[in-house]
């Protein structure tokens, strides 16, 4: 029984390094020029808009393939601190990225390229009747939030202060997208995330506008880093971003301008 | 299952050494990680990270949820390691690789699955909210089931493990002596697999303190409410590092006194 157990694990890893060998050496074949890398670190709230840059960028350089690490920009600033070999990184907050640039990894001053702007996201259809931030403070209305130590929860608080509302939120999560799924389960009868988490979510919540969401906008900057193992593909990707390609994309996904 | 036991093995005479390699890495893998944890510490900072109100108010939480989570999984889940053991139940070889789930399961997965659950569009849920008025996420209690969920194999398996090593010699003499089931249960099997028990009730508690992927899917996290030590680690880790660095030597030292008061000394031989 044992025995037999031990046997299946062991075809089951030999097979799955075997599909890892295979899987990590197909990409970059056909290229008879040595084929070249681009890493980039994104926010996670970038992911759609950067998967589309990122092909339409392998289209127009033939030979480069586009590798993407998308995750909390908090978590991406320390991995980059820590020693990441990467070429551009793209954070969700002039926090994070102030990280790096205090440790001396950029090659050059970040730049700002899009904004993010908070919403309310409810479950569809609005049950609660959610119209402006002052409704998300009756007591009946379950909301969620960030907590105040990730960028959409320091945008709350600054809303929070800016109109004198306190809310109760049932829960502060520590990243945006959890408090999307927590609305989108309809355990939460509201949730303050991003314009583009609500546009991303498409019909599985409702978002509601109010006007004091543009007092708190979130920086989106990106830099290319110093020690870029491909220095030049990451200014041209930099340069797709900022330029009218890259901008269309962001304002599509909901991003607004710089 | 039953083995054998070398009376050599105790004193180191018929071990190999070459043994002594991969168990000085396995020993590292483990340990070296909490070394690099106590090199980051800024010991200077220390206390004055520890004695934070959300720090004390997560240790609390987390010693609360993680003695109420352990105290359910010993009632609820001795009796059914008990059924499996003794019960003869019927397709025994499902029935215990579903109590298994929550080992393989990662845990946010079953946070999600009790969410589905108990959660205000669940089956069970939706019937408490309409007919209660209860909603779970987002409470303490929400943080107990996920522990507990994540928990109890813990506590079966060990216990399943060492009601079989025991056998049922001395229950059926007392049988014999006309004890009933329940006196001879309670007089017999209960004691002699207390050292199994006590192993197992440790394992569960130590897997409570830590559980961060259930609760954080399921319960959310408030302070006081619903965020225990795990989860404030890996937020403060957003912020400050320092802080979340000390916390994580909270979790350590509470799970290493746990490990070491209560565990049994009659427990190294059983599962």
């Amino acid at each position: 029984m044992k025995i037999r157990a031990l046997a299946a694990i062991g075809a089951a890893s030999a097979l799955l390094l075997t599909a890892c060998g295979s899987g990590g050496t197909a990409a970059p074949a056909t290229q008879a020029a040595a084929p070249q890398t681009l890493t980039v670190l994104a926010a996670a709230s970038l992911t759609e808009t950067f998967n589309a840059l990122g092909k339409q960028f392998e289209t127009d350089h033939p030979g480069v393939s586009v590798k993407f690490n998308y995750a909390g920009s908090s978590d991406l600033a320390q991995q980059i601190v820590n020693g990441a070999p990467a070429d551009v990184f793209a954070a969700a907050s002039d926090a994070t990225m102030k990280t790096v640039t205090d440790a001396n990894l950029t090659a050059a001053k970040p730049v700002t390229f899009a904004k993010n702007v908070l919403q309310i996201a409810t479950p569809p259809g609005n049950p609660k009747k959610i119209a402006t931030f002052a409704d998300l403070a009756e007591p009946d209305v379950k909301v969620v939030v960030c907590a105040p130590q990730v960028p959409c929860g320091a945008a709350e608080q600054k809303i929070e202060k800016a109109t004198g509302t306190a809310l109760k939120p049932v829960s502060q999560e520590s990243d945006v997208k959890s408090v999307l799924s927590k609305v989108e389960t309809g355990d939460a009868d509201a949730g303050l995330v991003y314009v583009t988490d609500v546009n991303s979510a498409g019909d599985k919540v409702q978002g509601v506008n109010f006007p004091e969401a543009s007092q708190a906008s979130t920086n989106y900057p990106i830099a290319v880093l110093k020690n870029a193992p491909a220095g030049d593909l990451a200014n041209q990707f930099l340069t797709t971003v900022t330029g009218e390609q890259g901008q269309k994309a962001l304002e599509q996904a909901g991003f607004a301008k710089p | 299952m039953t083995t054998t036991r070398q009376p050599v093995t105790r004193r180191g005479v018929g071990l190999p050494r070459v043994l002594w390699v991969p168990a000085a890495l396995a020993f590292a893998i483990i340990a070296l990680p909490v070394v690099g944890l106590m090199l980051k510490a800024n010991w200077a900072r220390l206390p004055e990270l520890l004695v934070s109100d959300s720090a004390l108010a997560a240790l609390r939480l987390s010693l609360e949820t993680a003695a109420i989570s352990t105290a359910l999984c010993i009632v609820l889940g001795g009796p059914l390691a008990a059924v499996l053991a003794r019960g003869n139940p019927p397709a025994l070889p499902i029935l215990r690789s579903v109590v298994l789930l929550p080992l393989v399961l990662p845990p946010v997965v079953g946070g999600l699955a009790l969410l589905y659950l108990v959660g205000r569009s669940g089956f069970v849920g939706k019937a408490l909210d309409l007919w209660f008025g209860i909603t779970v996420p987002f409470t303490t209690a929400a943080v107990v089931l996920a522990q507990t969920f994540v928990a109890l194999p813990f506590l079966v398996v060990s216990l399943e493990g060492a009601l079989r090593t025991a056998g049922q010699r001395y229950e059926a003499v007392a049988a014999t002596l006309g004890a009933s089931p329940t006196l001879a249960f309670r007089r017999i099997t209960v004691p002699l697999v207390l050292p199994g028990l006590a192993s197992g009730t440790v394992l569960a508690f130590a897997r409570c303190l830590g559980e961060f992927g259930a609760t954080t899917a399921f319960a959310g996290s408030l302070q006081g409410t619903t965020r225990t030590l795990p989860l404030l680690v890996y937020l403060e880790r957003e912020t400050d590092v320092d802080a979340a660095v000390a916390l994580s030597l909270v979790l350590v030292v509470v799970a290493v006194a746990v490990i070491a008061v209560t565990r049994p000394r009659g427990s190294e031989g059983l599962s």
